[in-house]
């Protein structure tokens, strides 16, 4: 079957206090059904509390021929992390 | 037959029957995300009519279990109405099958909230938080339907004249619900039908399309005269239990 509905992007939080994730995409006619096909398609084994959907056309991605210089440069600036400092032994969780 | 064990057998029926029929899309649906709507709903049903067996099972009090009474009975043992048994069809026939039912189930269930036994009110609790999602699901694409393209109102248009004649079945009550509804286990079906038509007209007024009036409605499923269509479910759905005798996966 020829499918011309447009696509979405669907976001999934798992639990209250975690972001929402990217969990895939899929295809709707309009917002309500997307929401419905989203819920049956990415909830159905109690994955998520809340789910955000956009229709793809909305995301602006970066280009991936533009890698080179978006990306590469980060590579050798370590100190950009914060793993120079000594920390003491009691504190946990950092 | 003590008759809250024919009324309970009855709702279960409903529900299997109906998520037996959906659980045919399985693999076939017209796209991906519907067919997975359609088994996510089957699996509901049957899920629901699991419980009302168990329960129906106690009320007997003849030791059969839940897999005893879906699978071991013969067609006429069965109470289930009419519409539930119904073939697909297409897509259209199969989403207004299932508005009808779910319009129904509803506000069955928002009835049973109230009843006299603690198992039912609580079965009743669990499955309206399903049937609230199945009823939006189904309204939104008759809506979408009717309001679709040519063909899709025509398919829909169809499949409102197949299957008015088996809606009536669902708030016409027969003697065990009668019963069921004067001892407070069951519910008010003049309540009932007031609630499936305004339910009905609601969505249809929504998609610009009238429901029929008057015509010849159907009936006999509850008292287990069924159309030829239950059978071969039966048949597809009994195979491995009548084969294998208590097997288990």
């Amino acid at each position: 079957m020829e499918n011309n509905w447009p696509l979405w992007e669907i976001f999934i939080r798992s639990k209250n206090g975690l972001s929402h994730k990217h969990v895939g995409s899929l295809h709707a006619s309009d917002e309500e059904m997307a929401m419905q096909n989203a819920r049956d398609v990415y909830t159905r084994r109690s994955e998520g509390v809340s789910i955000w959907l956009v229709e793809s056309k909305h995301i602006t991605a970066s280009n991936p021929d533009n890698g080179d210089s978006m990306f590469d440069p980060a590579n050798d600036k370590v100190y950009r992390h914060p793993t120079f400092y000594d920390l003491p032994e009691e504190l946990k969780h950092i | 037959m003590d008759t809250s064990f024919a009324y309970i057998l009855h709702l279960a029926d409903n529900a299997l029957i109906l998520g037996q029929r959906l659980s045919e899309w399985c693999g076939h649906g017209p796209i991906l995300e519907q067919d997975m709507a359609m088994t996510n709903i089957s699996l509901d049903l049957v899920g629901q009519s699991r419980s009302l067996f168990q329960l129906a099972g106690e009320l007997e009090g003849k030791g059969r279990s839940e897999d005893d009474l879906a699978f071991m009975r013969v067609e006429i043992d069965y109470k289930n109405c009419l519409l539930a048994e119904q073939p697909n069809g297409d897509f259209a026939k199969t989403i207004l099958r299932q508005f009808f039912y779910d319009a129904f189930s509803f506000h069955n269930y928002t009835a049973l909230l109230q009843s006299s036994n603690e198992q039912v009110r609580a079965i009743a609790e669990k499955s309206l938080k399903e049937v609230t999602y199945h009823l939006k699901w189904s309204s939104e694409w008759v809506i979408r339907l009717v309001d679709g393209t040519e063909e899709s109102l025509l398919r829909m248009k169809t499949a409102l004249l197949e299957l008015w004649t088996f809606t009536g079945e669902l708030y016409t009550p027969v003697d065990y619900e009668i019963k069921a509804a004067e001892s407070g286990l069951g519910v008010d079906f003049d309540k009932i039908k007031t609630l499936w038509l305004e339910e009905v007209n609601k969505v249809f007024d929504m998609a610009g399309i009238k429901v029929p009036v008057g015509g010849w409605m159907q009936k006999g499923g509850k008292k287990g005269i069924h159309t030829e269509h239950l059978g071969f479910l039966l048949a597809d759905m009994q195979y491995l239990q009548r084969t294998y005798p208590g097997q288990k996966w």
